[in-house]
């Protein structure tokens, strides 16, 4: 049998009208807006030619602001997992008093525009703020250094983390517990072979989806982190600072170094996943 | 006794790391009286932003939803190849950071970028305007509709439809009648997100707009710039009121599930 | 209507496993055809591409002898019953019944008037009287496969496709709304074709069956032709429970392997060579002893009674076997010499011979 290029086009394996209309406009769109513009990440920066690439990205201070923004999305995704799972046990499983109320501030993070958060953060957790200040009395300085960009994309990442892992909590059936318990499981055992194994695929995505989107923040961390080259310089930030300078092809590389590591990340963490989960999907 | 234990934890949680943060936006906002802070609005490029942010969000809004619904038809009720590929793609502008989102339309439309020069002789201007803040916020708010949406019309199959395709329906007819009615609460979830997405954009808006107190300065912008200009009260009377718009979005998602609350109360 | 499938062929997609593998079949108007066979033979399959759902990788479908090509040319003419109904939930079975109508062009569409008239007889018609205001999830099993029924017939059409319409009923709905289907049919003047699996529910109701296995038809034959000469084993044990005994057919005469199994005349224009007997449990007799020396080897063990028959189990040899007689039979115990199976099927290679 023949295919031609275009067979694609005429097929689709159903006989739904408007297969033609939809494909024709969903490409466009995406062409347009997602390969168009993808695509010049992928050129612009060898467009004035390899060695300034090589350059630009031998620069200490991108390698130091890149350096800032995954160390911290990293240690604040990995503080919002045991955090998030407390707040993902205790509206699936723990009977929560106000679970409803709970369940929607859980999403806050999520709804507050990123520079109202940013700001907000930065105000609170300053020297004078509610909580800088009670922090400030046990020594702990967090606004205008690192601590405080992990305190803001740990807001940014808990509710990513819980909303991977409440479904499932959710759904796990309680006779599997109960069997363990049966079979003469001790409570901690039940807890780490029978209820935290399962979990761990989806702790793994909501760590991965933390993390990635913690690499790329912006809003929410600019007004606490100070913004000191090669201290507390997150990497979308220089691109911005770059641009100001109208640096185009610095700023492109730095953006194509973290398009890079987030998808390869994200990638990473699918297929982890995959491994952790062979035995809950189908063949 | 471990339960009051995570239930008094939980709660603490909840209460220190995410209801301060909008609580004292308020409190931050009414400091010098309900007065001086609705005085701030009335600055004219306060006005101006929230203008404009209202009309990025009407366009960004419109137009990502007829396309979020005609990619989902074509990605569940079709199998073509390179079917996952375009999903993959679809959903892409999610793992992007804000600023590489607004970075790739200077880059294309920027004085230094491929096709600005050539608009710049028309006198068209896209990069540091209005149409730049729009394709950057079209970019990043153009997979939420697709996300919400998919999962309910994979669900639902093709039976329905297929049914309709028998009686005589054309595909209008079908997507109006039959899919759409039946993914409408998805819908409204994916068409509110994406408002609230767009009102809030900073990043991606930042790099293209260029800052132009009164032209092209969204509310995400002009709070940043009153912050930074130390004028508090009003960056903070701003940030409530979109704090309010967006999250006010984000909540009316659950409205048909009180709805059917209330009914069922009734009945 | 008469419907013609010729030499259709449908691929899964992606790959050269065949689900239609050159299907051809002649429907004539007013007939009520039944298809069946096991899960994935291809049921299903071949009457969605009747329906135009799925595109065939070759073949072609005839309407009164017209080629259908798309599902446009058949939207309208060809009642669909989904197997899960496939009802708009959030439409009232009024809405339902009436979208063929409510979604002709304006030029061609009735007036309000006509369509309410006719959603009113068609719920008449199917029993629904007073159920036009209801949504679907409020309907019980039987009554929304009358509503999918009323929607399908309500543009009018000539033809009624039927994909397992009755396998989510409960067995009492399912024996009557078989038989109000089929007095549909025939009210109608309907060509129907029904999916099913089970085989006697399409024995009842069908005046044609369509036996299909891998994606091929195995046989098209009346019930009658079909349980006289079942063309292939599959179709025989298919059909209802059989036993099947291996032998030779030496000199017209087919000597089994068993000892207690008789030997039989076979048909004129059966060759000799090794062949397999197979018949029906209620069809095999048993030969009483006739002298005093007859060993008696076969005792068959009572197993109950089921639809007016006798059901017991033999043991010959290692194999246990199902023996059927009719109730009214007097003796209870069943005893005898020998198994006599001259009423059997002769298989060659899994083929009717003789």
């Amino acid at each position: 049998m023949r295919l031609s290029p275009f067979a694609f086009f005429k097929a689709g394996g159903s006989a739904l009208p408007g297969y033609r209309l939809s494909l024709t406009l969903t490409l466009a769109w995406t062409g347009f807006f997602i390969i168009l513009p993808l695509s010049t990440l992928l050129v612009y920066p060898w467009q004035s030619g390899p060695a300034a690439m090589l350059g630009a990205l031998h620069d200490t201070r991108m390698l130091a602001a890149l350096w800032t923004s995954f160390s911290c999305a990293g240690i604040a995704a990995a503080c919002n997992i045991p955090c998030g799972f407390l707040l993902a046990w205790a509206l699936a499983r723990g009977n929560l008093p106000g679970h409803r109320l709970a369940d929607a501030l859980i999403d806050l993070p999520l709804a507050l525009p990123t520079a109202v958060s940013g700001i907000t953060l930065a105000t609170l957790y300053g020297p004078h703020g509610w909580l800088g200040a009670l922090l400030s009395l046990l020594g702990i300085s967090v606004s205008y250094n690192k601590a405080g960009i992990v305190l803001a994309l740990m807001f940014v990442g808990l509710p990513f983390v819980v909303r991977a892992v409440e479904p499932v909590l959710r759904n796990l059936p309680h006779e599997l517990e109960e069997a363990a318990h049966l079979l003469g499981a001790r409570p901690w055992q039940i807890f780490v072979r029978i209820i935290a194994a399962p979990l761990l695929p989806a702790l793994v995505t909501g760590f991965g989806l933390a993390f990635a989107r913690g690499i790329g923040e912006y809003g929410s961390v600019i007004f606490i982190a100070g913004n000191q080259p090669f201290k507390s310089e997150i990497a979308p930030l220089l691109i911005v600072v770059r641009l100001q300078e109208f640096d185009y092809p610095g700023a492109t590389a730095i953006a194509l170094v973290l398009l890079c590591i987030s998808l390869l990340s994200l990638a990473l963490i699918g297929g982890m996943r995959r491994r952790f989960a062979v035995w809950s999907e189908p063949a | 006794m471990t339960r009051y234990i995570v239930w008094a934890v939980s709660w603490l949680f909840i209460l220190l790391v995410l209801v301060t943060p909008p609580a004292m936006v308020l409190t931050e906002a009414l400091k010098d009286g309900l007065a001086a802070s609705v005085a701030t609005l009335s600055d004219p490029d306060a006005q101006a932003a929230i203008w404009l942010t209202l009309k990025v969000t009407c366009v960004a809004v419109t137009l990502n939803t007829i396309f979020g619904i005609l990619a989902a038809w074509v990605l569940v009720k079709f199998r073509f190849p390179g079917r996952q590929f375009l999903q993959v793609l679809v959903e892409l502008p999610l793992s992007i950071s804000p600023v590489v989102s607004g970075l790739v339309w200077l880059l294309l439309f920027g004085a230094q970028g491929w096709f600005g020069p050539l608009l710049e002789q028309w006198n068209i201007h896209i990069a540091f305007a209005v149409p730049g803040i729009i394709l950057a916020t079209l970019f990043v708010t153009l997979p939420y509709v697709v996300r919400t949406v998919m999962p309910v019309m994979e669900v639902q199959g093709r039976d329905a439809e297929e049914a309709a395709v028998l009686a005589g329906a054309g595909f209008w007819q079908i997507l109006w009648h039959v899919t759409l009615p039946g993914v409408r609460g998805a819908l409204l979830s994916g068409v509110l997100l994406t408002t609230a997405r767009a009102l809030g954009e900073f990043g991606a808006v930042s790099v293209v707009s260029g800052h132009i107190p009164g032209e092209t300065e969204t509310m995400p912008l002009h709070i940043e710039n009153l912050y930074n200009g130390y004028q508090s009260v009003a960056a903070f009377t701003m940030a409530a009121l979109l704090a309010l718009m967006a999250m006010s979005a984000v909540l009316l998602r659950s409205a048909p599930d009180w709805i059917a609350r209330l009914q069922e109360k009734k009945a | 209507m008469s419907i013609e499938v010729c030499n259709l062929v449908r691929l899964a997609p992606g790959t050269q496993q065949r689900l239609l593998d050159d299907v051809s079949l002649t429907i004539p108007k007013g007939a009520f055809v039944a298809l069946v066979g096991p899960s994935g033979a291809g049921k299903t399959t071949l009457l969605r591409a009747i329906a135009g759902l799925d595109n065939c990788n070759s073949g072609s479908v005839l309407l009164d002898e017209r080629p259908m090509t798309s599902v446009k040319d058949r939207a309208g003419r060809m009642g669909f019953v989904f197997q899960n109904y496939a009802l708009f939930p959030h439409m009232t079975v009024a809405r339902n019944i009436a979208f063929g109508l409510d979604v002709l062009p304006r030029s061609e569409r009735p007036a309000r008037a006509y369509i309410a008239q006719r959603v009113e007889e068609l719920l008449e018609l199917m029993q629904l009287q007073g159920m036009g205001g209801k949504h679907p999830a409020k309907l019980s099993g039987g009554q929304r496969q009358r509503v999918a029924l009323a929607r399908a017939l309500a543009t009018g059409p000539r033809v009624l496709l039927l994909d397992e319409p009755f396998g989510a009923l409960d067995p009492i709905v399912r024996r009557s709304i078989r038989a109000w289907l089929r007095d549909l049919h025939d009210r109608l003047g309907l060509t129907t074709i029904l999916v099913t699996h089970d085989q006697e529910e399409a024995l009842e109701v069908a005046d044609r069956i369509v036996v299909m296995q891998s994606g091929r038809i195995v046989q098209d034959a009346t019930p009658l032709e079909l349980d006289e000469q079942p063309a292939t084993n599959f179709v025989m044990e298919f059909l209802g429970e059989a036993v099947s005994f291996a032998g030779e057919v030496r000199h017209g005469r087919m000597v089994l392997d068993d000892a207690l199994v008789l030997p039989f005349i076979v048909p004129d224009g059966v060759t000799d060579g090794p062949a397999v007997a197979m018949i029906r449990p209620y069809e095999i007799a048993i030969q009483k002893p006739t002298s005093e020396q007859d060993v008696l080897s076969i005792y068959a063990a009572p197993r109950g009674t089921r639809n007016g028959y006798r059901h017991y189990t033999l043991q010959i040899g290692e194999r246990i076997i199902p023996f059927y007689r009719p109730v009214d039979e007097d003796d209870v115990q069943v005893q005898g010499v020998a198994l006599d199976i001259s009423r059997s099927r002769l298989f060659r290679q899994g083929l009717l011979c003789g």
